[in-house]
């Protein structure tokens, strides 16, 4: 076999992911610009409003994007700080350390939107519902990794133990992603992907795959100035750190 | 066409639709200037300890 990992080495090295990052993040910045955007516009102004919900279901444009996000941002977590475990990468623990903040931020957006969406359908800003509660515990995880990594005076040690963490919380994510289904829960199913086809208007759908779009794309924008940030200040005694300043 | 009014009105569920819209905007603000901000004033004092490292 001869696959090249040269690209995979250059990722893990700390000067070249920094310059790589930089370059990219306005790229990502300017597609999440365009993509909310246009999202805005189609969910909040063009999309009809919903024959059960009225225009209170224009929350799910930010509401979904944000709830997908917080599990994809634990997953991100999860896996890198395994990889780091794994393979003591540096860069690993410093994207683990960078999408925490992010994550977590995402997974409170989907809390607060979900109760200010639940309030009027359901009558109720709270319940201790299957889905609900599995997304609190979610955003405590994140929590506890983030307080866990800062806990240990030596942050290595602190790193490796909260990465354990990280990998036993990953049980959440699917928890989340399939209790609606598994218990009875009083959040409704899955909108966009039910079956081969989807349950959703066109005029609704498409508005909302360019919410999730750009939420994405400005997830990794932020997730990469984050990673820089990270690298800095854990790298800053190194040689290529000086060469980094005189280009800025 | 729909008006303005029905715009900012929501058909009755304003108060939860801007709010919700509101508090993503704030969040995802802080998220996008927090990071930036940061990094720029770490490369600076980085540049400003290298500068006076290697005058004394």
């Amino acid at each position: 076999m001869n696959i090249s990992w040269t690209w995979f080495h250059r990722l893990a090295s700390p000067p070249h992911f920094f310059r790589l990052a930089g370059r990219l993040a306005p790229w990502f910045g300017w597609l999440a610009l365009i993509c909310i955007a246009a999202g805005l516009y189609g969910g909040l102004w063009y999309a009809p409003p919903d024959y059960q919900q009225g225009d209170g279901f224009r929350i799910i444009y930010i509401h979904v994007p944000s709830a997908y996000l917080s599990m994809m941002g634990y997953t991100m977590l999860a896996v890198s700080a395994g990889i780091g475990l794994v393979w003591r990468m540096k860069m690993a623990h410093a994207v683990a350390a960078a999408v925490a903040p992010l994550g977590a931020s995402f997974t409170f957006l989907a809390l607060v939107t979900g109760s200010l969406w639940g309030k009027p359908m359901w009558g109720a800003y709270w319940a201790w519902d299957a889905r609900l509660t599995s997304e609190l515990i979610l955003l405590f995880q994140y929590f506890g990794f983030i307080a866990l990594s800062r806990a240990f005076e030596d942050p290595r040690s602190g790193e490796k133990a909260a990465a354990v963490l990280a990998l036993v919380g990953l049980v959440d994510v699917p928890v989340i992603h399939y209790s609606v289904v598994w218990w009875n829960s009083l959040h409704q199913g899955s909108t966009v992907f039910v079956g081969a086809g989807s349950d959703i208007a066109t005029s609704m759908l498409v508005p909302l795959l360019a919410m999730i779009a750009g939420f994405t794309a400005f997830f990794v924008a932020c997730l990469l100035k984050r990673i820089q940030l990270e690298v800095l200040e854990r790298e800053s005694a190194a040689a290529w750190v000086r060469e980094v300043l005189e280009d800025a | 066409m729909k008006s303005l009014h029905e715009f900012l009105i929501m058909g009755g569920y304003a108060a939860y639709v801007w709010p919700a819209y509101g508090v993503t905007a704030v969040v995802m603000l802080v998220n996008a200037l927090l990071p930036s901000l940061r990094l720029r004033r770490r490369i600076a004092e980085l540049k400003r300890r290298a500068d006076g490292g290697e005058r004394s």
